[in-house]
């Protein structure tokens, strides 16, 4: 591991050298680090490049690392997770993807996630994205994430896109069990010439299902990002999506959100606004001294806190 | 000491009419409390506003010790030693509570520097300081947290915009505390609390034809209480 690594993996998952608890570390397309335990066994899939996580049914306060790092150019990383999470075991699992990429060929990563969630289990997902370097070559992510619960399991994302990512297309599709819940908080900056898509797509299928997704996003420069989401009611559930995103400069957010309540029981409900910061948020931080510079970013960081 | 030589703020309405909000304000504001009372719409908001830098004034200067500041940035102000409560304050998303106070005194805080800030608006600092200053709080809570915000700031300068709006009645002693606190800064409250009026040293009435009358605590009970019209509001609780 050396100098760019550790700070990829201390920006993507707060990671200072090798974490405890099992943990598996990929760099350009090789494992770099592995550590399997009998509560949470991870092992390299035979067909294709990637991994199968397994949480042993009733295992609880467990946290599982499984970051990736990529920092050569020219190179397009494909990898499958698939993550299978017994019945009422309760982990974490923190999954970032750092890209360093100073040369003038294209870094891309393809993360495949799978989750499947067995009665009762719980899980919390954290996802960080984060480009840097000075190359010209892209950084892009194209994350794919399938989530299944079945009843009564909880699934909480949280993915936060922190910058530098020149371009990134996120689909994510879950199907909601009997009285299962999913809950999504995605956070995304983006700047310059960047461009993000985020597309969601949930199935509310079990009755007493639930669904929370909250999308805050910046964007900056001439960027522009495109958030989509299409929640399905087919029972007696409740679903909530929110899009909430500030424009800086000359850049753009579309948030095109669309509820089907298919079944008459669901009750589906989304709410968007995008637009500058409130004139008055300046004001008031600027009142306590700060410049409007400054008032702006406190405002922003705030925001995507 | 902070003079406002005749001070003028006029719109345009939809029409494009000229309205007089403010017109030919002539105050001076020194150390220890005045307090600005008058009905709905007579202006007392837009003249804390233009004082801040928020709005700028149509014609006239402020002076702060002598210095022209008419043209001065809002942030040059808040550093000169300007400090607002306001009317509404303002929500934010993702911004919590201990954030806003560390941007209002521009340090980190530690536990006890949020108790102080906190307890002297009647808040326990352990229930607030993870919250987000958004819609999740109460009026009443976001006004507490508006004027903790101001006390640590700090400053030579208070402005407090109706500071007691929502607040309830039973902590208005600990809110005058807080105002007496400062008797030797500039502090100027609008206010419509005669509890409020009682601790002035200064009072000013505005009045919807544009007639300000300012003068000694004393002098202005007695003008209100000889029940002429501008009396609308001694005495009444609201
Ligand atoms: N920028 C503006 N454009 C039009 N009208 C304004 C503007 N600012 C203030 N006003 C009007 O000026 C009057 C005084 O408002 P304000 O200062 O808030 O009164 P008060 O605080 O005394 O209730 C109100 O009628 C208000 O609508
Ligand atoms: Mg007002």
């Amino acid at each position: 591991m050396d100098k760019i690594d550790e700070e990829l993996l201390e920006t993507i998952a707060d990671l200072h050298g090798v974490p405890e608890g099992s943990f598996n570390i990929r760099k350009n397309g090789k494992l770099l680090a592995r550590n399997s335990d009998s509560d949470v066994e991870i092992v390299s899939k035979k067909d294709k490049d990637g991994i199968d996580i397994i949480v042993k049914p009733g295992v609880k306060g467990k946290s599982v690392h499984i970051p990736v790092l990529l920092t050569v150019g020219d190179f397009q990383d494909l990898v499958y997770n698939d993550f299978y999470i017994g019945e009422n075991a309760d982990v974490t699992i923190i999954a970032g993807c750092g890209i360093h990429n100073d040369t003038c060929g294209d870094a891309v990563h393809d993360g495949i996630h799978t989750f499947h969630l067995e009665k009762n289990a719980k899980v919390r997902y954290v996802e960080r994205h984060y480009a840097n370097g000075d190359g010209s070559g892209k950084k892009e992510f194209m994350p794919v994430t399938k989530i299944f619960l079945k009843e009564r399991s909880s699934f909480t994302m949280e993915s936060t896109q922190l910058g530098g990512v020149t371009y990134t297309d996120r689909k994510t599709f879950a199907t909601v069990g009997k009285d299962a819940q999913l809950i999504v908080k995605e956070k995304i900056l983006t700047d310059g010439d960047e461009r993000a898509i985020t597309d969601f797509k949930v199935n509310l299928r079990g009755k007493n299902s639930r669904a929370d997704i909250v999308s805050r996003s910046v964007a900056r420069g001439k960027s522009t990002q495109d958030f989509h989401s299409n929640m399905i009611g087919k029972n007696e559930c409740f679903g909530h999506v929110e899009c909430d995103g500030i424009v800086l400069d000359s850049a753009r957010i579309i948030s095109v959100p669309k509820i089907d309540a298919v079944s008459p029981e669901a009750s589906l409900v989304h709410e968007a606004a995008v637009g500058k910061i409130a004139g008055e948020q300046l004001l008031k931080l600027m009142s306590l001294g700060l410049t409007e510079q400054e008032a702006e970013d406190a405002i922003i960081k705030g925001f995507l806190h | 000491m902070l003079e406002l030589k005749q001070i003028g703020y006029t719109v345009k309405d939809e029409t494009g009419k000229k309205q007089d909000i403010l017109k030919g304000v002539n105050l001076t504001f020194g150390k220890g409390i005045s307090v600005i009372t008058g009905p709905n719409g007579s202006g007392k908001s837009t003249l804390i506003k233009i004082l801040m830098g928020f709005e700028k004034p149509t014609s006239g200067s402020i002076l702060f010790d002598g210095e022209d500041i008419t043209g001065m940035s809002v942030t040059d102000r808040a550093r000169k030693g300007f400090t607002i409560a306001f009317q509404q304050p303002v929500r934010f998303k993702g911004i919590t509570v201990k954030k806003l106070l560390e941007l209002a005194c521009g340090t980190k805080l530690d536990t006890d520097g949020m108790c102080e800030c906190l307890s002297a608006v009647g808040l326990c600092a352990r229930n607030y300081i993870d919250r987000p200053v958004d819609g999740t709080l109460s009026g009443g809570e976001l006004k507490r947290i508006e004027l903790a915000s101001a006390i640590a700031k700090g400053g030579e300068v208070f402005l407090l915009d109706e500071p007691e709006a929502g607040i309830d009645l039973w902590s208005f002693e600990d809110l005058v505390k807080v105002f007496r606190k400062l008797h030797d800064k500039i502090v100027i409250i609008v206010s419509h609390q005669q509890r409020i009026l009682e601790t002035a040293d200064q009072i000013v009435l505005f009045e919807n034809d544009k007639v300000i009358t300012a003068g000694r605590k004393e002098e202005m009970f007695e003008k209100l209480s000889q029940g002429r019209p501008l009396c609308w509001r001694i005495g009444q609780e609201n």
